[in-house]
This record gives C-alpha cells, structure tokens and sequence, in this order.
C-alpha cells in the first residue's frame, strides 16, 4: 500500500494542517516508510481476538450531578488570542 | 549535598541542619551555571521555587513535614502548573501560562515540595531523542554531543547533573525508561490508572502514565507516595487503598522468578548494551533470583501497533490546539480555515505534524477497520503474552533500549529508525504494566545502560525492592558524569 | 401513482442536569458569555471527562418509557471535526454501542379534512447520551465571530427515529409526543426557545412499491412550526425536482422561516469524515439490571397509559384523553379535579375548554407555542392554573347539585382564577348571588306574573304560535336575576302555559 498525493493533501486538510506542495510530497515519502513498518501488523491472525480499548477491563465511574465550579472567565481569557465582551473571537463562521 | 537521597535530605531539612530555601538556592545556582550547556529546563523561576521554599520551612518550623517536605523537585513540562508556563516543549504553547494545576503538581504542592522549574521534552512528548523540542536539544550530561533520550530526556538530564534532587516524567512508549536508561539514572512508569492523568498535557490517552525520575530506586519509591493515588477527576484513575512503597524495599530476593524474554535478546541489541544486561541478570543471580526462559510472542509487533494506536488519539487529543482560547495563533491568515491550517503548521513542529498525520489517516473513512480495529485486536495479544509469563516469574527482565545515547542529529530524518529506539519498552505502555530502568554499566563510549524490570500489575513496590537489593550490591546508580 | 413522503427525525433534547455532561460546570440557560465554561468545557490541555450519572438516569428512564432496549454496557466515542464552538476538536458522543435501543412511540395523529384522526406506532432506532457544542455569535465583531462556550458540555440525548412518518403531520405529532414525553419523565424543561428540544428531519420522496429515494437532512429545526414548513416545502421542492426528470443529492439543508425555504448548507461530497474512534479518556458505560429497576420505580405513568386508562376506567373519548395528557400537569389537574367531584366527564370537559383556554390565553408566543413562562421543572402549565383541582370539582359538584347553573358556573369560573381567595368556592357563590332558585312555589310565582303581564302573548302561544316559549324562559330568568333553576322553570312554565 502507498500513499498517493492527493491522499496525504486530504489528510492534511482534514487535520487542518496547512502543508506546501514540497511538504506534502516529504510528508508522502516518510509516512509511506511508517506505513511500511504498520504493514507488519497484517500477518498476524487476530481473527475472534476483541479489540482492546483500555488496559483495564473497568466500567465508567460516574459523578453525582452537582456544579462544582464557579466563574473563572477572567483567568480563562487572559491567556486567549482574542477576546471582547467576554466571548473568544475568531475570523467569521459561514454556514 | 546533591548526592544525597531524598531520605537524607529529607533527614537534613527536618533536624534544621539546612534550609529549604538554602537547599532550594543551591539548585538554582547550580542550574544558573550548568543548565545553558545542557538545556534540560525550559522555565525557570526562583521567585516562585524560593517563595515555596519559604513555605516549606514554617512548615519544617512547625513539625509537620512530610518526607518531601523542602525538597527540590523538577517537573516535566507536560504537567500543567498555576502561574508556570507550561509548554509542552511545543510552539503551540509558548505563551501558555497554565491556570490550573495538574493533580500530579497538586500532590507535591500538598507535600511540601519545592517545583525548581520545568524540564524540557520532545514536543508533546513525541520522540526519543528530545530534539523535537521547540526549545532546542537537551544535551546528555554523560557527553553532551549526545542526546538524552527521550520524551523525559530534560528531566533525565537534570536528574543525572544534579540539577534537581528528582523530577517527574511521563511514559507513552518509553518516555520514562528510554531517557532513564541514557542518561544512567532510575525511571518508573506505573501501572496505567495508578498516577492520575487530569492536568497532564495528553499524548495518547491509553498509553501515557506519569511516574518519578530519581537517582535510586529508594528515591523512586518516596516520590510515587507523593505521586500515586486515586483523583476522582480522572476516569481512567483506579480507586485503590493508598499503598507505601518503601514496605518491600528490604526484602531479600531469594526465590525472585526472573523471566527473560527471548525476543528481548535476539538480534537488534548492540553487543555493549547485552554484556551489561548479562552481568547484571549475574548479579540477581547472585542475590539469590532464578532465571526462568519465556517468550512474548507478539512483542515484536509492539512498534508497528504503538504507531497506529498512540498517533490516532494524538490526532484527536491534539485538535483542541486551534488557536481560538489559548495558545499559539497565526498571525495572518485570510478566513476561519486559513487560521486553523496556519496556526497548527506554524505551532507544531515536524515530528507532530507526521504524528497527526498518521493518526488521521489510521482513523479516516475506510481504514479504521484495518488499522485501528487490527492493532487494538494485536494489543490485546500482545498483553495476553505478559499474562501468560507472568503465570511463570515475577517479574521480567531485558534492555530498555536496544543501544546506549546516540548523537545529536544520528537518525536525522529517518522516523521510522527513531521509532525503533522504543521497541523494548513500547509493549509495556500497551499492556498497561508498570516498567522500570536502572543503571546496570556502561557500553561503548562509556555512555549508561539501562536494565528495564517489567512487573505485573500493581507490582511496583515488588519492582522497586527488586531494584533496590540490586543497587545496594552495585554502584552504578550512584556514578555521576564528571566534567560539569 | 402519487409520490409516497418517508420523514425521519433526529431530536437532541437537553437533558435538564444541574451540570454538564463532564463536568460540573452548571447548565443554566441565559447567563454571562463563558462565565459557566470552565477547565472542561474550554478544553484546556489536560482536562479530562468524567461522566454525569444524572445524565445516564435519565437515558434510561426515556429507554423505559419508550419500551427500548437499554445496553447493559455502551460506549463513548469521539467525532472528530473541527469548528470554533466545538473546543476539543471533537465532540463526545456515542456510535457503534448507543446507551438506548430499539424502542416505539405511539403518536395521535389529527383529523385533517376529510381524513380523520388516528394512531400511529413510530419505530426508535436508537438514542444515545452526548454533549452540545457552544455557540457562534454572527453579531459583528469586526467582522468576526463570538464565541460562547456556556452551553458547550451540555448532555444531549439524541433521539433518532425510523424513517415511519409519510406525512408533515405525522412528523409533527410525533414530535409534539416526543416533546410531552420528556417532559412528562422530567429529563427535559421542554423549552424551544432556549434550544432544549430541537428537530432535524431526513426527507426523502418516492413512488410506492420503489425503494425509497435520496433523503436531504434539515437542520436545527426548533418549532412544530417551522418543522412543519419546511418539511412541506422540502416535500414540494424533491417532487418538482424529480417530475422536472431531475434527481435528488444528498445533502444537509438549513430552512429559512423568513422566506419558508430550505438550502443547501453541505452536499455529499464536502461531507465531514469524522473518524469516530472510542474516547480513550472515559470507559465503558455499564447500567445493571439493579440500576435499571431502581429508575423504572421512580418514573410516572406514561401519557399512553393514562389515555387507555381514561377510556376504559372514566369513560372518556379517545380524542378527550389524548387532549388531557398532552402535559403532565394537565393530567395530574383533571384526576385531581374528577376526584374531588367524582364526575369523570364533567371534569374533562371543564379541563379541556375553560381551564386550558385561560391557561394560554395571552400566554402564547408567536410561534403558538406555549409561552417560556408556561413550562417549569418539566411539568408544562401546572403552576399556571390559578384555580386549585378542588375548587373545580367543588364548582362542577355545585353544578350537578343544581345550586348553580351552568351559565353561574362560567362566571364562577372566571372570578376564581382572579380571586384573592381561590378556595372558598361556596362563600364566592352566596357573594355574586349565583345560588339558583329551586323552589317551586317561587318560581311559580314568578311565571304567574308573567302570564298575567302578558295575556296576549300567552294566547298566540296556545293557538300555536311554540317559539314564544323562549320569550316566557327570558322574561321569568330575568324576572328571577337570572337565578331560576333552568330545567325547573320550563317544567313549570310548559304545564302553566299548557292551562
């Protein structure tokens, strides 16, 4: 299996990761050469083996519905690129 | 004084044969003097470590001191801290000044520890080198035209220069171990769940566990009184009784069931790093351990697997850097998308580009099943080895890593030789058992070898005698680097 | 051959948690921007989830109100895209192991036309337990947008149906049961306006006896209103299409209730790949059969059951029944209301007419909605009713003991819910004079009087002229103030008029 151009362009813009036409073409080369590596993973039979999320086999613990926290919005913000009237500002979302 | 153990400094601060706060000054000033060669913190900030020290000694003063009550404690840049910049080695976070505290800080904060700074790291913990490091290369205080290992390689690093009397690490695939191992000191990774998570930066949610860095087992064993328990705001923390890890350190090890994985001594290893691990498994012998042959079958398929499994949840665990609360944003950029691209290409580095990449693509439409879906099924087979062997001894035995420290800039663009570097520590992370490395000798170049001890479950205290009887009869763990 | 509509909805419904989802930051409606986004709900690096057991409960009382399959043990997973008010770069929900299965909904459907009312079984694929995202604010900031991370983490429950409804009404029933039935259980306030209960619909059209055609996806539709348009519009638009020898595109849609049209937001093509994987950082959701038994003892008697049990018990219609369990305020009023005057049917009628009607009267908003003010603590209205249950049923055992009329009882009705007092209904009834009058000789009276003020009359009448008979009840109702028991005055005045 390798990697085409146009695969490594889509997973970069998926992972909105702004990429060069040359970077895209290092990014093919080398993730070609790990997926060279995953491919070993194939040979292996694993056929009726479960998956294995979580090196536990426990359930979820839950929280007793209660507010446990309080207004930090000044804290919070002061380390935001851009903020005004207490909201986070970004360029303009078009739907 | 910084060859002292935590115990005996410990011992000092409480008999008030020394301040925290003269302690604390003797660190920095070591570090003003010896951390622009090695590069092993990336903040600093000897108001606040001296303002804790003060602190420390009221409480040194009014008797209720704990055993790290006034001691310098370094911690890895991945662990969110009040007030600290807390970068993550990366770009992305260069001007993110943390408003909280991870557990883990809250912890030492509650002991009466002293935080020296912030160590340096590969980005995101991503490598095995630390030149992924947005704040440049640490060096290895053994020969600094090499590197330390890595993710942890500024706290191993520090550790092994006496730059701080222990620090914290975290381990995703060998972060922890690896650095340990180069830089000739002792590493712990925890049973995963054992340390909570909540407030350290994460890499790949299922793997990553943080676990202390110290010049002894000894040392190791008080720092994880301080760093293990139960944190209700982690769901993935275990709840369990509060355990002493010193209880077993003075066990004799007559009995110990050492077993040796064969695949962990096949072809790979270089020939200095086996004949420091054969003399040291000599040693245990000697201590009254026996050998016990077994096999992991799947171990060798732990690199391929780690690089599906710990990319895809960093693909995702990472997309809450976009630039929109906190952290790096691009500083031009034409519409929304534009922002994200730009922001993210300019504030990660290669190695987490590649890693997001990776991890993106293992998850998108049409390969989830054959990539995602196969190495958690070969996860599984992989910890159901350990299972198995573990049916046989009690703990396991081999290299950390398959050679001792190599050259700044050595595997250069090769990801995929870096990635090798992990193949004895990787299944470890995967299986979720606790692992450890020691020093055992030195190879080639006279660079540290590392002798990894992998327990069962909840094993620590056991791993930790296990380590401790070995460095009551050797000295390899006390050898310092000369020359800085 | 006619073109056959398939509809099927995907509701998220707020769950009305004190806090979020993963967090506990508090899930109050209308505060500050992002004074309720905390570490969690900012995503700041390092926080992590932990699951609200508020939540899961009431998952699994809509599992158990709806008959569904609730999985002993279901997963959290993550979807992954990105957009300014989702901060992880992801959003918690669940994909392969939903927390609630296959389940069904009966839903009346309205007479229409010629067409008359009738039920409906809707079949539920599933619903399962996720968190909202915050909000964009496209007011401009310089030409940027706000972000408001208050609602972010907020629990959801999405509840998806199958695609059983061919009609724009049908959709609008049920989604009007859906909306009665949350509330009803008490895991949702209800509120449209604030966003707590909002449809998207998946329309598609076809000739019967095909297979069913290419469905577009309307988004974010928060009234039966506008659910309604712009279904129809949606349903119009794809026939056009398709008569046209065109062909449909899957697609999202939005619909614009300023122009009563859909447009296209998003077609196939550009759609998301949002690499659902299970979430690493929450584990496995296991509900036990304990648990479930526990939850099940706490949960009221259904709108379905209560219906059945009006028809069969209290002898009411169908359609009554269904009007009366709309809300479980308005059932819990007429059982109480039928108990205290033991006139089952009486009671309906005066709940259906009188007290629904002030109820809503200037209480609407200009959806036709229920107002804001009118839906608290999920029991819709129940606290607007300003005339307790016994005062009504003390008002209609008035009416059937013949002490008032009915015409009395309305202006009775009226006075108690502006009363001071709403209790003392018989002190009200001597102080506007509303007592009948029953006793026979006084009426007799009465009517003589008239007679004999009215000789002509009373001999037109006897030579057969019938209609004047009204013309003696009004004379002798306004001679008694109004006060003659109605029934007994036209006995009386039919024999005296007889001579």
């Amino acid at each position: 299996m390798s990697l085409s151009t146009q695969d490594v362009e889509k997973v970069a813009r998926l992972a909105r990761l702004a990429m060069s036409p040359s970077e895209i073409e290092t990014s093919r080369n080398q993730l070609n050469g790990i997926f060279g590596l995953i491919a070993e993973m194939q040979a292996v039979d694993t056929d009726g083996v479960e998956p294995m999320s979580h090196s536990q086999d426990l359930a979820q613990r839950l929280r007793e519905d209660k507010v446990t926290e309080s207004n930090q919005r000044e804290a919070f913000q002061a380390i935001a690129p851009q903020v005004e009237q207490g909201l986070f500002l970004v360029p303009k979302v078009i739907e | 004084m910084f060859e002292s153990s935590l115990k005996q400094m410990g011992d000092a601060l409480r008999a008030r044969k020394i301040s925290s706060v003269e302690l604390t000054q003797s660190y920095l000033d070591r570090m003003a003097r010896l951390n622009p060669q090695l590069n092993a913190y990336i903040s600093i900030d000897a108001e606040k470590s001296l303002a804790q020290a003060k602190a420390a000694d009221a409480r040194l003063a009014a008797g209720s001191a704990d055993a790290l009550t006034g001691i310098p404690i370094a911690q890895k840049d991945i662990f969110c801290a009040k007030d600290w910049l807390t970068t993550c080695g990366s770009k992305m976070l260069h001007n993110f000044v943390s408003p909280y505290d991870a557990h883990i800080i809250s912890q030492f904060n509650n002991a009466g520890a002293i935080n020296l700074g912030k160590t340096n790291m590969d980005e995101f913990a991503m490598g095995s080198s630390n030149e992924t490091s947005y704040y440049g290369p640490v060096k290895n205080p053994w020969d600094t035209a090499r590197v330390p290992g890595g993710s942890s390689g500024g706290t191993a690093a520090a550790v092994a220069a006496r730059l701080c009397a222990a620090a914290t690490g975290t381990d995703t695939g060998g972060s922890i171990r690896q650095p340990a191992a180069l830089c000739g000191i002792s590493g712990l990774k925890p049973t995963y769940g054992v340390c909570s998570r909540y407030g350290m930066i994460a890499f790949a949610s299922s793997l990553d566990q943080a676990g202390p860095m110290g010049r002894s087992a000894e040392d190791l064993a008080l720092m994880m009184n301080v760093m293990a328990g139960f944190d209700e705001r982690d769901s993935t923390s275990l709840q369990r009784d509060k355990e002493d890890y010193t209880r077993d350190l003075n066990k004799p090890l007559t009995g110990l069931r050492i077993g040796l994985p064969k695949e962990f001594f096949a072809e790979g290893m270089g020939a200095d790093v086996a004949k420091a691990i054969e003399a040291a498994i000599a040693e245990y012998k000697k201590l009254g351990a026996t050998i016990v042959d077994i096999s992991l079958p799947n171990s060798k398929l732990s690199v391929p697997v780690y690089y599906v499994l710990a990319p895809a949840e960093a693909s995702s665990n990472l997309s809450r850097f976009d630039g929109v609360r906190y952290g790096y944003r691009a500083p031009e950029y034409s519409d929304l998308a534009d922002m994200y691209e730009k922001s993210r290409a300019q504030g990660f580095g290669a190695e987490v580009q590649r890693r997001i990449m990776i991890g993106t693509y293992v998850l998108s439409h049409g390969y989830y099943d054959a990539y995602y879906i196969k190495a958690q099924k070969i996860r599984r087979l992989i910890a159901q080895d350990f299972v198995e062997a573990y049916k046989q001894c009690d703990v396991i035995m081999g290299p950390t890593s398959p050679s001792t420290a190599f050259k700044l800039g050595e595997k250069g663009d090769d990801p995929v030789q870096m990635y090798l570097s992990d193949i004895y520590t990787i299944a470890v992370n995967l299986a979720g058992l606790p692992g450890m490395s020691i020093p055992c000798g030195f190879g080639d170049n006279d660079m540290p070898v590392g002798l990894q001890i992998i327990g069962n479950y909840f094993d620590e205290a056991r791993m930790l005698n296990v380590a401790h009887q070995y460095q009551l009869a050797t000295d390899w763990h006390s050898r310092a680097p000369q020359g800085i | 051959m006619s073109w056959e509509i398939v509809i099927g909805l995907e509701v998220h419904v707020q769950l009305s948690t004190q806090s979020k989802i993963f967090c506990g930051a508090s899930t109050a409606f209308g505060a500050e921007p992002n004074t309720q986004a905390d570490a969690v709900s900012l995503a700041l690096p390092g926080v992590l989830p932990v699951l609200n057991k508020g939540a899961v409960e009431r998952a699994i009382k809509f599992g158990l109100a709806t008959g569904a399959h609730i999985a002993p043990r279901s997963v959290f997973a993550r979807k992954n895209y990105f957009y300014p008010d989702l901060p992880k770069g992801y959003q918690i929900s669940q994909f392969e192991l939903p927390v609630v299965g296959q389940g069904a909904l009966t839903i009346q459907v309205p007479a229409q036309g010629k067409q008359p009312a009738y039920e409906k079984v809707v079949r539920l694929t599933r619903a399962h337990l996720e968190e909202d995202a915050g909000k964009s604010l496209h007011e401009d900031f310089h030409g940027m947008t706000g972000i408001d991370l208050n609602r972010a983490g907020t629990p959801l429950l999405e509840i998806v149906s199958e695609p059983d409804m061919r009609s724009a009404a049908e959709a609008v029933a049920y989604a009007k049961t859906l909306h009665t039935l949350v509330q009803w259980i008490g895991i949702c306030d209800g509120n449209m306006q604030e966003g707590s209960f909002r449809c998207d619909a998946n329309v598609s059209v076809h000739k019967p006896g095909t297979p069913f055609g290419t469905r577009r996806e309307i988004k974010n539709l928060n009234s039966f209103r506008f659910l309604e348009q712009a279904i129809n519009y949606e349903v119009q638009h794809q026939i056009a299409v398709l008569e046209d020898g065109g062909s449909i595109q899957q697609a999202t849609v939005l619909f614009d209730p300023d122009t009563g049209e859909t447009r296209v937001m998003r077609t196939k093509e550009d759609a998301h790949d949002y690499r659902y994987f299970p979430d690493p950082d929450l584990l496995p959701l296991e509900i036990s059969e304990e648990w479930k038994q526990q939850v099940a003892a706490t949960l009221p008697e259904l709108p379905h059951t209560k219906q059945e049990r009006y028809v069969r018990d209290l002898g009411l219609s169908a359609y009554d029944a269904n009007v009366l369990t709309q809300s479980k305020g308005i059932a819990e009023y007429f059982e109480a209301t039928a108990q205290a005057c033991n006139q089952p049917k009486l009671a309906a009628n005066w709940v259906i007419n009188d007290v629904r009607r002030f109820m809503t009267e200037g209480a609407k908003d200009e959806n036709g909605e229920p107002a804001a003010s009118e839906v608290r603590d999920g029991v819709p209205g129940r606290d607007a009713i300003r005339v307790p249950a016994e005062s009504l049923g003390k008002l209609i055992s008035r009416i059937t003991d013949s002490t008032i009329s009915n015409a009395g009882a309305k202006k009775l009705f009226s006075a108690l819910w502006t009363a001071q007092d709403t209790t003392n209904v018989d002190l009200l009834i001597e102080q506007m004079g509303l007592k009948q009058v029953s006793d026979s000789g006084a009426i007799e009276k009465i009517v003589d009087e008239i007679m004999a003020a009215n000789t002509d009359k009373v001999a037109e009448y006897r030579s057969g002229k019938d209609k004047l008979f009204g013309f003696f009840v009004g004379q002798a109702m306004k001679a008694s103030k109004g006060q003659a028991n109605p029934a007994q005055l036209n006995e009386i005045l039919k024999a005296k008029l007889a001579g």
